[in-house]
């Protein structure tokens, strides 16, 4: 049977989900394989190297940089502390000495005498790695980080804003066509996730930031908006460090476009359970999409797997989602692949799959089309 | 040994492209070409596996054995195998290098004129006087993670401070290289000689330091090509070591791997010398716009590395401002919506195409991305900034005066388009129009796009370096690229000056080759395609009142130009051309020279 490989956004009911939690350099790993973990227990933890001041010393004392090691007081190695002198001249018989003092807390890490810089550096940043979503420790990467695993809901957007965020799943809409509009959102919904159907505005938005909702999943919101909440013109998708209170998760795309059936469905089925979402996406080689992932307990799983990582092609009964105009947002279940290259309006050659859309068959390109993986 | 077959692959950050060149009758001519996904990522982890794919590929339509198993059979044994393999590599995102100069303007652009031509991506310049603190310098370092440094300053014999104060600035930050954690940083050094000693002491313990000559040994000279060479020793040697399955690749080939870029840009350069004329080669992706140049013998490449047709799309849109978009498009459409519809495209790149109005909106933007390019690309291609006098670089700090830039539009010979967007436009009228609406040729400019992307793989054909094969791999990449790598478009004849509505700005009389006369007229503000295929033709141009077409205001010239697939257009519009704000002039104008070329079908908005 003919079929083809098209990209294709995952809404699973019950899948195996692993979490990778890695620290940026090497470090220490606090947890052991096979412990149990929740969203803010500490996996990992790490010092970055502290933030670096130079200091000419020859400028400031107007020597010469040879002879900066004999003016300094604070040698290499010694701790300093902010305000603290570290270096003079010797003046004019003892008198009219000038100085340089430390402007930070830090260590002398070098002293040079062909530049006359002097080079502190500040004491080390802490940074700690959260467990993101309940689970078990499934395998320790040596001082580096650790493999979480859970079971349970795993939903991935189309485009998100904001990092991660956590909270109870709150379905606010009635179906999947509704718009979260300003006056839906009240101050009980403050640390949740709550859920929409095709659409928040920028004034709805705003609000949602506000009352500190931790998270906002919609099907689809306005592209030239972002920059409203961003402060600049979002020119490529890489997202994920800007520091917002409200994570976004856009499910569809831009414009008011409504959520997907399945993804509405299992979203109201799961009103009210703990979920962590992350709204960082990066558009490039080695895409990454942001994701809702709902931990599921033992008595709550049915049992009906699918592991996270299987993607087939689509084929002939496949349910697909339009993602370019015409047809754009439109769902549809494929008739036929046909293997020849077809003649679109646009006289493009392409590779297409005949859909039917409300009962009609309709031409659409393969590139057009993603697949709807669900379980 | 005679070269007969030379199988070459390009691996790309999502396809990886292998074509097989034989020598049949005397000529070298493309056979077949393949492709298959790169497989660089997970679950392969392996650029192998996508590079065996894509020779299968090759193996089968070509109908013959080249594969071993798992190896590239070579040397050929009888109808077995190639004589040489070679290969080119931007996958996981290419060379991405830092440069540093003293004076941004000077030793700083000469490093980043090396990188460039070396085929990387600059994440940035770092200068004495960038106007960034020390501090900010360092955390700049540290957040980018380059695959490789080159440091550069100071001219020899002059004054060490600056350079190692830089080289200072580099060890406190200590950086970490992109890929792999278990190896120093690259760090190039062409600086000052004299500072040398200093260099090595300061970076020498903590990064994987090499000293090269200077990049700017006197004011008045650039000498980049030690840099660009040490370049590509270090990309092979510790960057593509580093990627997922690059040390089988590089055991497989008989020649070493060279960026993409950088192979694209020596056979530009290549052509260029042979022909002795003046090339502009322009490579639209997704993501960036690279633009290679040749004027006055120098050459030049720059990477805009956010104007692309997907996955940068909106930034195309964010620098050229929508009203720059919209001149394009020959219908009225709601701004919002348009936004919108862009936004889609970023987020799920892979589309195309369906209507035909999207179509022209996508050729609009792509317009705006090349011409934004060319902007980017004139002002870094200058002659060297403070020569003439001589001066000290104490003196050169303060200098503020830049280069003239060397591109010079009426000096241009050809241009050559590539890139999804111009080679696959369903019209070749269309790649053509592009061409000329962005970059805004003058005088007599021949078109042609490269239809499949084969100026990598040519590229590093060229540039073989083993004696016995030199030269015949020089002719192979010359002759494929003339037969089979470009798209002659045809003559583009745009006369500079303004003049009123109507009037004549261009007699043009052709003789072709049949001993058939033609003569044409052009209007300002029109555009005329005269149907010519690509055939020697003389002509004689007579420029209207005012206007030149390249030898001089009023001045006529004879010459011999040649047509193409979409033949000789003639671009009345004047330069500087502009475009009407008034929106139903403007949508005339537009379907008017839409028509003239037939660039579109009929279009129902």
């Amino acid at each position: 049977m003919a079929h083809a490989y098209t990209p294709g956004l995952k809404v699973l009911h019950e899948t195996k989900i692993d979490k990778e939690r890695r620290l940026p350099l090497k470090g220490t790993v606090t947890v052991e394989k096979g412990k149990f973990v929740t969203p803010d227990d500490i996996v990992a933890k790490t010092d970055l190297p502290g933030n670096v001041q130079m200091v000419n010393v020859a400028n400031q004392l107007n020597i010469d940089a040879d002879d900066v090691n004999d003016a300094m007081i604070a040698k290499e190695g010694t701790s300093v502390s902010k305000g603290e002198m570290i270096a003079e001249t010797k003046g004019l018989f003892g008198l009219f000495k000038t100085n340089v003092t430390t402007p930070v807390d830090g260590t002398i890490e070098v002293i040079s005498d062909t530049t006359g810089q002097v080079v502190i550096r500040e004491a080390p940043i802490p940074v700690e790695i959260d467990a993101y979503m309940s689970g078990s420790i499934k395998s320790v990467i040596p001082e580096e980080g650790v493999v979480i695993e859970s079971e349970g809901v795993f939903i991935q957007g189309i485009f998100g804003i904001g990092g991660e965020s956590r909270g109870d799943l709150a379905v606010i809409v009635d179906n999947r066509e509704d718009e979260i509009t300003e006056e839906m959102l009240t101050s009980e919904l403050e640390g949740k996730i709550i859920v929409g159907g095709s659409f928040i505005s920028l004034k709805a938005y705003k609000k949602a930031i506000q009352l500190k909702v931790a998270g906002v999943v919609v099907g689809g919101f306005n592209y030239f908006d972002l920059e409203d909440i961003l402060g600049y013109t979002l020119g490529v998708a890489i997202t994920g460090s800007e520091d917002l209170v409200t994570s976004l998760i856009v499910t569809e795309g831009y414009g008011k476009i409504r959520m997907g059936t399945q993804t509405f469905d299992l979203l109201k089925e799961h009103h009210g359970k703990f979920a962590s979402v992350n709204g960082a996406t990066q558009i490039r080689a080695g895409v990454i999409r942001p994701e809702i992932v709902i931990p599921l307990t033992k008595d709550q799983l049915k049992g009906d797997h699918k592991d996270a990582d299987a993607s087939e092609g689509i084929q002939a009964g496949s349910l697909v989602r339009v993602i370019r105009a015409p047809f754009f947002g439109r769902m549809g279940k494929v008739i036929d692949l046909p293997s020849e290259l077809r003649k679109m309006e646009s006289e493009t050659m392409v590779r297409v799959a005949i859909i039917e859309i409300d009962g009609k068959n309709v031409e659409i390109p393969r590139a057009n089309l993603e697949m709807v993986e669900t379980d | 040994m005679e070269l007969k077959s030379i199988l070459a692959t390009d691996c790309g950050s999502t396809t990886t492209k292998a074509i097989l060149i034989e020598k049949i009758d005397g000529e070298y001519r493309l056979s077949v070409r393949g492709e298959a996904p790169t497989t660089v990522e997970a679950p392969f982890e392996d650029v192998t596996k996508g590079v065996l794919n894509a020779v299968m590929e090759v193996e089968e339509l070509a109908g013959r054995k080249l594969l071993d198993g798992d190896n590239i059979m070579t040397p050929r044994n009888g109808e077995e195998g190639v004589d040489i393999y070679i290969s080119t590599s931007s996958a996981g995102g290419g060379l991405q290098m830092m440069v540093a100069g003293v004076v941004k303007g000077m030793t700083g652009e000469s490093a980043e004129r090396a990188a460039l031509g070396a085929g990387s991506i600059v994440m940035d310049v770092l200068a004495s006087n960038d106007g960034r603190k020390p501090h900010e310098k360092i955390t700049r370092i540290r957040q980018l993670r380059p695959d490789m440094i080159l440091l550069s300053g100071g001219i020899d014999g002059g004054t060490t401070k600056h350079v190692v104060e830089l080289a200072e600035i580099l060890a406190a930050a200590n950086p970490k290289p992109r890929l792999g954690s278990d190896y120093k940083l690259p760090v190039i050094y062409a600086g000052n000689k004299n500072a040398s000693n200093k260099i090595d002491e300061t970076l020498g313990e903590i990064t994987d330091l090499d000293l090269t000559e200077n990049i700017r040994p006197v004011l008045e000279m650039e000498n980049l090509k030690p840099s660009r060479d040490k370049i590509h020793d270090l990309f092979m040697e510790h960057v593509m070591q580093q990627a997922p399955g690059y040390k089988k690749l590089m055991s497989w080939t008989d020649a070493p791997i060279m960026p993409t870029p950088g192979a694209v840009g020596a056979l530009i350069e290549m052509v260029a010398e042979k022909e002795n004329i003046s090339v502009v080669g322009v490579d639209i992706g997704g993501a960036t716009t690279d633009i290679f140049s040749v004027f006055q013998k120098q050459f030049n490449r720059t990477v805009s590395a956010n104007l692309g047709m997907s996955y940068s799309i909106c930034n195309v849109l964010a620098e050229s401002d929508l009203k720059n978009v919209l001149r394009w498009v020959p219908f009225d459409i709601d701004e919002k919506e348009l936004t919108n519809r862009i936004g889609n495209k970023m987020i799920r790149p892979t589309t195309v195409p369906q209507s035909l109005e999207e179509l022209v909106i996508e050729q609009a933007i792509a317009r705006e991305a090349l011409r934004l390019s060319f902007i980017q690309h004139k002002a870094f291609a200058v002659n060297l900034k403070g020569v003439q006098k001589e001066r000290t670089i104490s003196d050169a700090f303060e200098q503020t005066d830049s280069g003239e830039s060397l591109v010079d539009m009426m000096e241009l010979d050809l241009m050559v388009g590539s890139g999804g967007v111009l080679s696959h436009a369903p019209r070749r009228e269309q790649s053509a129009r592009m061409l000329i609406d962005s970059f805004l040729p003058e005088g007599i400019t021949q078109l042609a796009v490269d239809s499949i992307f084969m100026m990598p793989q040519l590229g590093v054909m060229a540039n073989i370096e083993k004696e016995e094969l030199a030269e015949d791999a020089r002719n192979a990449a010359i002759e494929v690229f003339e037969k089979d790598c470009l798209i002659r478009l045809g003559t583009c004849l745009a006369p500079v000056g303004n003049a009123k509505p109507g009037a004549i700005v261009l007699i043009v009389e052709l003789t072709l080759p049949n001993g058939d006369i033609q003569k044409h007229e052009i209007k300002f503000g029109d555009i005329v395609r005269i149907e010519v295929p690509y055939e020697p033709i003389k002509a004689k141009l007579t420029p209207g009142k005012g206007m030149d077409i390249g030898a001089g205001k009023n001045e006529s010239i004879e010459t011999t130009i040649y047509g193409g697939v979409v033949g000789i257009i003639l671009d009345g519009r004047g330069r500087p051309m502009g475009i009407s704000t008034d929106p139903k002039q403007r949508i005339s104008d537009l379907s008017k020279w839409s028509k003239a070329v037939n660039e579109y079908p009929e279009l129902k908005v």
